[in-house]
């Protein structure tokens, strides 16, 4: 659907990347699929893969929704991915951090 | 400087005086908006990292708790959230070409997708009252450890695992009820024609906080809805 994305964007200079519509429902459809089949395969028993499998999916899913609902695949603005790549720089260093001392003492009785 | 002709959105009249040009406001807003989802993300980050410890300490009774919940209505309620992101994603592109009907049907569509998601939360929840399975002087859960029939679980242990969920789904419902009044305010701006392909900025940055919440829940659901559900 290039409607009229050409002609306009171009009297502008800051470009303003309308995504097809058709790529709206794909990601749709993909997020949704991967709901029902991440609930499908938990009653799958993989042993302690199951937890892993979950949390893939799960961040697959988010990545998708940050690259093409959030536009982040199409800006042109680096400093929005450093914010994004800071964040989750902060977020490893809270979790992974903490969990290494956490993994490595006994559990509370 | 402010009459230079090389200031093309000079009269546009959403532009605010302290910016050069529409660019530069929209790039502005929309730093100021990723900057803020980061401290969303330390924010839920904190109750994640609370989930995990609690999880790894009490392993067994986060499995009986979690086969407690009702798996086919989290599955539907995280659809209901995706469909609200697609509708959300729609509403923004139809103001970028200009569609101001369009963009008002789908932000109504996302409110809609919002409080069903909302009405089933509250469903759960109440269940859960019923159940007595929230934490308190009357909470009350049975269960026995998983694979060995004759040994009970800590009923303390299981406690924690309520108080992890309904901490961090009641967060994530305030963030909701939060976009129910921010997207009320969008269907009537975007009723009066305010956003245009020039400028809608304040539909996208709400998209965005929107999708974060979304984003929340695609965590939530796995790590409280899918511990070991083929026990």
């Amino acid at each position: 659907m290039p409607e009229h994305s050409m002609t306009e964007d171009s009297t502008s200079h800051h470009s303003e990347h309308v995504l097809p519509t058709g790529l709206y429902w794909a990601i749709w459809a993909i997020l949704i699929c991967l709901t029902f089949f991440t609930a499908w395969i938990a009653t799958v028993d993989l042993g302690w893969l199951n937890p892993v499998v979950a949390l893939l999916i799960a961040s697959f899913k988010a990545l998708v929704v940050i690259l093409y609902f959030m536009h982040v695949k199409y800006t042109s603005e680096k400093l929005t991915k450093t914010v994004g790549l800071a964040t989750l720089f902060w977020l490893a260093l809270l979790l992974f951090l903490t969990l290494t001392d956490y993994a490595t003492r006994g559990v509370p009785s | 400087m402010s009459d230079s002709p090389a200031v093309l959105d000079h009269h546009n009249p959403e532009l605010r005086h302290h910016f050069a040009d529409m660019g530069q406001q929209k790039n502005a807003a929309s730093l100021g908006m990723w900057l803020f989802l980061g401290t969303e993300v330390m924010f839920f980050g904190g109750m994640f990292l609370a989930y995990l410890i609690y999880r790894r300490w009490y392993y067994p009774e986060f499995v009986v708790a979690s086969n407690s919940l009702n798996l086919p209505i989290g599955a539907a309620n995280t659809a209901i959230l995706i469909c609200s992101s697609l509708s959300v994603a729609l509403a923004i592109r139809a103001a970028q070409t200009n569609k101001r009907v369009q963009t008002v049907v789908m932000l109504v569509l996302t409110l809609v997708f919002g409080l069903a998601f909302l009405g089933v939360k509250a469903k759960e929840w109440h269940d859960k009252f019923v159940e007595h399975h929230v934490p308190g002087t009357s909470f009350h859960f049975e269960g026995s450890m998983p694979g060995h029939p004759e040994a009970k679980i800590n009923p303390a242990h299981a406690q924690v695992f309520f108080s992890m969920y309904f901490a961090m789904t009641g967060m994530h419902a305030l963030h909701m009820i939060i976009g129910v009044g921010i997207f009320l305010w969008l269907i009537y701006q975007a009723w009066k024609g305010r956003f245009n392909s020039e400028y809608y900025t304040p539909l996208e940055n709400s998209g965005l906080y929107w999708h974060f919440v979304d984003i929340i829940w695609i965590y939530l659901f796995p790590l409280f809805y899918l511990i070991d559900r083929h026990k």
